[in-house]
């Protein structure tokens, strides 16, 4: 019943959000912070709860039938994997909403609605465990994130909403007709109509329908990770949207796309996605060099920011893909600190954008002497961004390259000038931005209480999971034991050279 | 034909039937409530006499026409559309001076047309059934003398119906030469693959441009953007729903069994289904009339709607069946927040009507904006559910090329429907048009039909399973 309430609560949260506006302009932000904060209580509970039913799967689950002519169930539960899915979302909620308290000052009632009901659509996608549930959380979280951009986005924003769209719309509907070939394939080999996700695991399938099926369900997540080819829509997005969107975008949309990876490609097409390894491999180690190069070549501060996500999400499919247990657990944290870094670093970048009205780096320069905290805290941010020792991105990337290195070498050299390249933009930008002599004489004011605040906590964060990152490897490590038992029924061989 | 047969038919009766009371009743008194009243009374008895006779059927009632579940359900569908649409008719004609009342004489006597057609096994009750329905609908689209544009499409309806009704006679002809009888039937029950072909095919094709026509499908399109703009917002309502349905419901019959597994026909459908898809997506891409993005999507959706067709599988007749609905409900709540925003010199068709609705009219804009998600086919609407199952019953088919068509036309058809959402969503513009006052009744009507669009949306199971307690029986 649990996982019912996270998402009601957000949803009515949304609902009395929007009404409250009526009387006041505090209370939305109020009832949303609120809302979220319950939920992470549950939260909390559902981790207490946890430890008595070992023996099962899931944490907890509830099971509804839906609609019974299609075998359509309402199936959430959450595991480890999820688990760690849901934390980070309802963080970066909070985030979210603090972050606009005083950027957004339109249409209040109506901003908060969306934020709450993409977060409860995010939720339900790392929940879902039917996979007709999981499309419609799919496509339901895009509405709201639309109207997030296209409302209150900056000067191109209808071009970036509508484009971002389109993408995941087209690539969705691809998934769509995938899930619902694998369904009859299913119902052939079994008679059993279903899109229960447990009950699909095993499919039998034959070569060609398993990767035909594979790369509808790979587009769809290459699309949101994003892969390169399929990316384009990622800068404009996050540029256009509000600080709150982009924080969403980069630090939970992006991470629905390796969340379908790890739970539904790897594990329901073991086969298919050992044959398209290499291909896979490639297009990360492209990814990670391309957004790195891209970021460097960037004048918007904000867009630069939007490469760097192309170049670490980079880092997670290189994992995912490289068939080891230190390579998944380092795709799951770069996943879990990509979220925290960038987030914030998008958050600062809202602050300057706030201040300023300007993300153009050529306009920026000496920010260090007018807004020292604002600064000290990027600063943070873009080292952890390259990849300092003892925060968590380190963590995730290290353990990546060293999972990959058994998979090939090459790309794993590769991939290592990709880090490379990342010290170079994150330092363009702290030098940019922030040193310098202060030509246009900016006099701005230092980050507030409730951005520093933001800032204090994501940077302990960062800090714990790159001193401390066992109890987040602990807690992904039976769906990681799961994965891996997927990979050892695969027979192909893993030493693969692409 | 004995005492129980006429009861069968007692849902067409009463509509009949209604006809002439709401026609008396002009002659008695003229006035706009009382018609309206006349009418609804009249189509409510119907619709209660369809469940009435849910358990005499099937019944064949003289060679003519077959009452089954099948029919009955879309006579069911048929009657509350209409019944839907004398409503949004009361709140657009109320401002209006002149006659008003004939109208509703012309929407009974056409939704009676559209009742005969789905009750049809016969070429002769088919052909009645379409004439009576074009007829009205002449007059219907026609219905402001005063209006240039009415007039044209009016005019333009008149003459290509009157075409494509030559042609359907003519295919029937080369049809009954070949089997020497008038029933779908016999049709049914021919082998298309032998060598009657030289007859049968060229009249089977003619016959489907007399219904490819009256459905709007490419090439048989053109008129469909005209009339839509022409006609008053719930005549367009009209003939976009109920007159469409009835003509689905009777195509399914006419090809119900064999026809389409012929592979001259299979080709024939998939090019229309094709260029149906793409024409309709993309035509609309570049207007600014909401009425004429309205026409061309209707044109790409009854692409879709061939695609389930043509998947011919036991799913494909459920499909088609929700999928009308869906459509049905959606565009009936489309043209009822046309009409709703109309004022009495224009209808609301511009897209710059639209600007900022949300901010203005945040219930209606809601409503519109649920609308355009369901033609979109996102989820949690009605449409999205007929979505998925379309390309359940193509891929349950393995029509993988028709639901590739189907995915990337459906993106593009996106692109407009998003359009529209911005608008309604953009700032408020300076000069602001004066609103009209929501009547009670379109705002309960228009209430319902968001409510039915989210609720089948979110849990169609009670709806999927009354389709296939009728539908289902025709397999």
């Amino acid at each position: 019943m649990i996982l019912i309430l996270l998402i009601a609560i957000l949803l009515l949260g949304g609902i009395f959000a929007a009404i409250s506006a009526r009387w006041s302009t505090q209370l939305p932000r109020w009832i949303s912070l609120a809302a979220i904060a319950v939920d992470l209580l549950l939260s909390a509970r559902l981790w207490a709860g946890r430890s008595l039913n070992a023996s099962k799967a899931w944490y907890d689950e509830v099971d509804w039938n839906w609609v019974p002519n299609f075998g359509i169930h309402f199936h959430l539960a959450v595991d480890g994997l999820s688990f760690l899915m849901l934390i980070l979302t309802l963080f970066l909620g909070i985030v979210a909403v603090l972050c606009s308290w005083t950027e957004i000052r339109e249409k209040i009632g109506f901003f908060h609605l969306n934020l709450m009901w993409v977060l409860a659509g995010i939720l339900s996608v790392f929940l879902a465990m039917d996979l007709f549930l999981f499309y419609f959380a799919w496509e339901l979280m895009l509405i709201p994130m639309y109207f997030l951009i296209v409302i209150w986005g900056h000067e191109r924003r209808v071009y970036a909403g509508t484009k971002f769209f389109l993408f995941t719309q087209c690539s969705g509907l691809l998934m769509l007709i995938a899930i619902l070939a694998l369904y009859f394939l299913h119902h052939q080999a079994t008679g059993v109509y279903t899109f229960e996700y447990s009950e699909l695991l095993g499919t039998t399938l034959g070569s060609g329908a398993e990767l035909a099926i594979m790369l509808g369900f790979f587009v769809a997540f290459a699309v949101k990770l994003p892969v390169v080819p399929l990316h384009t829509w990622l800068p404009d997005a996050h540029t256009e949207a509000p600080t709150a969107g982009s924080v969403i975008l980069a630090g939970l949309l992006l991470k629905t796309g390796g969340y379908g990876l790890l739970r539904f490609v790897i594990p329901l097409f073991p086969h298919a996605a050992h044959q398209f390894t290499p291909v896979a491999l490639v297009l990360a180690v492209i990814g990670i060099i391309y957004g790195a190069v891209m970021a460097f070549s960037q004048t918007d501060l904000k867009r630069l920011v939007a490469y760097t996500s192309v170049s670490h999400l980079g880092f997670v499919l290189l994992g995912i893909f490289s068939w080891n247990a230190l390579a998944l657990q380092g795709a799951i944290m770069t996943m879990i600190c990509h979220g925290l870094s960038t987030g914030a670093l998008f958050v600062l970048v809202g602050g300057l954008q706030e201040r300023m009205h300007t993300r153009d780096l050529n306009h920026m320069g000496g920010l260090w002497a007018v807004m020292p905290r604002l600064s000290a805290s990027a600063l943070f941010f873009c080292l952890a961004s390259l990849g300092l020792p003892g925060l968590g991105d380190f963590v995730g990337e290290f353990l990546v390259l060293l999972g990959s290195y058994k998979v090939s070498v090459a790309l794993t050299v590769f991939a290592t000038f990709g880090i490379l390249a990342s010290t170079f933009y994150a330092l363009r930008m702290m030098q940019r931005a922030f040193f310098g002599p202060n030509t246009n004489s900016w006099r701005l004011p230092d980050l507030t209480l409730r951005e520093g605040l933001i800032m204090a906590v994501m940077i302990l964060g960062l800090l714990w999971l790159g001193f401390h990152p066992q109890p987040v490897l602990n807690t992904f490590a039976p769906a990681m034991d799961n994965l891996q038992r997927e990979i050892q029924m695969a027979p192909v061989a893993l030493r693969r050279q692409p | 034909m004995n005492a129980t047969d006429a009861l069968a038919l007692l849902p067409l009766f009463l509509v009949a039937g209604t006809a002439v009371v709401v026609m008396l009743g002009i002659a008695v008194k003229r006035s706009h409530e009382l018609t309206v009243g006349l009418t609804l009374t009249g189509l409510a008895a119907s619709f209660l006499s369809v469940c009435a006779v849910a358990r005499l059927v099937p019944r064949q009632v003289t060679s003519l026409l077959l009452i089954d579940r099948y029919a009955l359900f879309y006579l069911g569908l048929i009657i509350a559309s209409a019944a839907t649409v004398a409503v949004l008719s009361h709140q657009y004609f109320a401002k209006h001076d002149g006659q008003r009342e004939e109208l509703y004489l012309l929407l009974v006597l056409a939704t009676l047309g559209c009742g005969v057609l789905v009750t049809s096994v016969h070429f002769v009750s088919f052909l009645l059934g379409l004439e009576v329905l074009s007829v009205s609908l002449y007059g219907m689209v026609a219905y402001f003398k005063g209006r240039g544009q009415g007039l044209e499409a009016g005019i333009k309806y008149l003459i290509l119906a009157s075409a494509s009704a030559a042609f359907l006679l003519f295919g029937m002809a080369l049809i009954y030469a070949e089997t020497g009888t008038m029933a779908f039937s016999s049709i049914q029950n021919l082998s298309l693959d032998r060598s009657n072909l030289a007859l049968l095919l060229p009249g089977i094709a003619l016959t489907v441009t007399g219904i490819g026509f009256k459905l709007g499908v490419v090439p048989f399109h053109l008129w469909t953007p005209d009339v839509y703009q022409g006609a008053p917002a719930p005549v367009s309502a009209f003939v976009a729903t109920t007159s469409k349905t009835a003509l689905v419901a009777l195509l399914l019959r006419f090809l119900a069994a064999g026809t389409q597994q012929s592979k001259a026909m299979f080709i024939l459908f998939s090019v229309i289904a094709v260029a149906s898809m793409f024409a309709g997506n993309l035509l609309a891409l570049r207007q600014n009339n909401v009425k004429r993005i309205l026409a061309y999507s209707s044109i790409a959706h009854f692409g879709y709607i061939l695609v389930a067709f043509l998947a011919g599988t036991t799913m494909a007749a459920g499909a088609v069946a929700f999928y009308l609905v869906a459509y049905t409900v959606t565009i009936l709540a489309a043209f009822g927040i046309v009409t709703v925003l109309s004022t009495s010199e224009s209808d609301a068709a511009d897209l710059e009507d639209y600007r900022g609705l949300f901010w203005r009219r945040p219930v209606l804009a809601s409503i519109f904006t649920a609308v355009l998600l369901s033609l979109a086919g996102i989820p949690a609407t009605m449409g999205f559910i007929g979505k998925f199952y379309i390309l359940a019953s193509g891929a349950n088919a393995s029509a993988w090329p028709l639901l590739i068509v189907l995915v990337l036309t459906s993106v593009i058809g996106l692109f407009y429907y998003l359009r529209i959402v911005v608008t309604l969503f953009s700032a408020v513009p300076e000069r602001q048009s004066s609103m009209q006052r929501l009547q009670w009744g379109s705002a309960f009507v228009l209430g319902g039909l968001a409510v039915l669009l989210i609720w089948f949306g979110v849990y169609p199971a009670p709806l999927l399973n009354l389709i296939r307690a009728t539908i289902g029986g025709l397999n």
